[in-house]
């Protein structure tokens, strides 16, 4: 079982970590878990483009888009918590079943 | 090559810590535990970085992700005091439905993955990956690299905007306040 790591190994993490991000965005009522469950899948979208930067002759792309999307997703969490910061401050509640209204 | 042998266990371990994090983000009814598995998750995602001889990503994974994201969202939750969660499930989806859609996706995913035929073929390897990045970001990629600034720039002024107290009635009431 303990065989070479290779890339199949890695694309299960990303895909696992996909996944967990996916049911956490699908179940959660909870606005900050839902922004948690895209940063999962934020972090399973680096883990292959690391992975496929590592196995392919590709050089250090991969790498690159990597901290492109690192930066992305540091300023979705800062927008989307002001965004939840505000929307508590109107309805003192951020379960996301709540916010039916575009505009109050 | 006696450090060979200890690669794949280092692989598990560090692919175990970064999986069981991500479940314990999906699975945890207090969204305080759910926070800290988060990074937990992030941490073993910068370790298996570093085996992909990705170092540089791996420190910036463990400045921006464990460092910002984390204390941001940790500070959300205490902010808006809605620790516990009662009702863990939504109206629209709940958990049953949402493990078989995951279920779906990872079993089609997976088949994908087995079915497609990589070719691999491996990386040169430099001595650092820092200085590569660095290179790639200055030169290849310069363009995004500035769009980059423009856009943490107007996320900074944003933020300020979205999450300052509306003082502009009062000031426009009275004045005393």
């Amino acid at each position: 079982m303990l065989a070479e790591v290779g890339l199949h190994h890695f694309l299960f993490v990303g895909l696992a970590l996909f996944c967990a991000g996916m049911f956490c965005v699908l179940t959660r009522r909870n606005a900050i878990g839902v922004l948690m469950g895209v940063e999962l899948i934020l972090n399973a979208a680096n883990v292959n483009y690391i992975a496929f930067s590592r196995y392919s002759a590709g050089g250090y792309d991969g790498q690159v888009f990597s901290i492109f999307v690192i930066m992305l997703a540091a300023a979705e969490a800062a927008i989307g918590l002001a965004i939840v910061l505000a929307i508590y401050r109107r309805f003192h509640s951020i379960d996301v079943s709540d916010m039916q209204q575009l505009h109050w | 090559m006696e450090g060979m042998s200890l690669w794949p266990v280092v692989f598990y371990l560090l692919a175990a810590i970064a999986i069981v994090g991500a479940g314990g983000v999906a699975f945890s009814r207090n969204i305080i535990y759910s926070a800290l598995s988060l990074m937990v998750s992030f941490l073993g995602v910068a370790g298996l970085y570093v085996m992909l001889n990705a170092d540089f990503v791996a420190g910036v994974q463990v400045l921006i992700y464990v460092g910002g994201v984390l204390v941001l969202t940790l500070f959300a939750v205490m902010l808006t005091a809605q620790i516990q969660e009662v009702e863990v499930s939504n109206r629209s989806v709940g958990r049953i439905p949402a493990l078989v859609i995951v279920a779906g996706t990872f079993a089609v995913l997976w088949g994908a993955f087995r079915a497609a035929s990589w070719r691999e073929a491996p990386m040169e390897l430099a001595d650092s990956s820092t200085y590569e990045v660095g290179n790639a970001l200055l030169t290849t990629y310069i363009l995004p690299f500035e769009l980059a600034s423009i856009v943490l720039l107007s996320v900074l002024v944003g933020a300020v905007v979205l999450s300052r107290k509306e003082l502009s009635e009062e000031r426009g009431a009275g004045g005393d306040a």
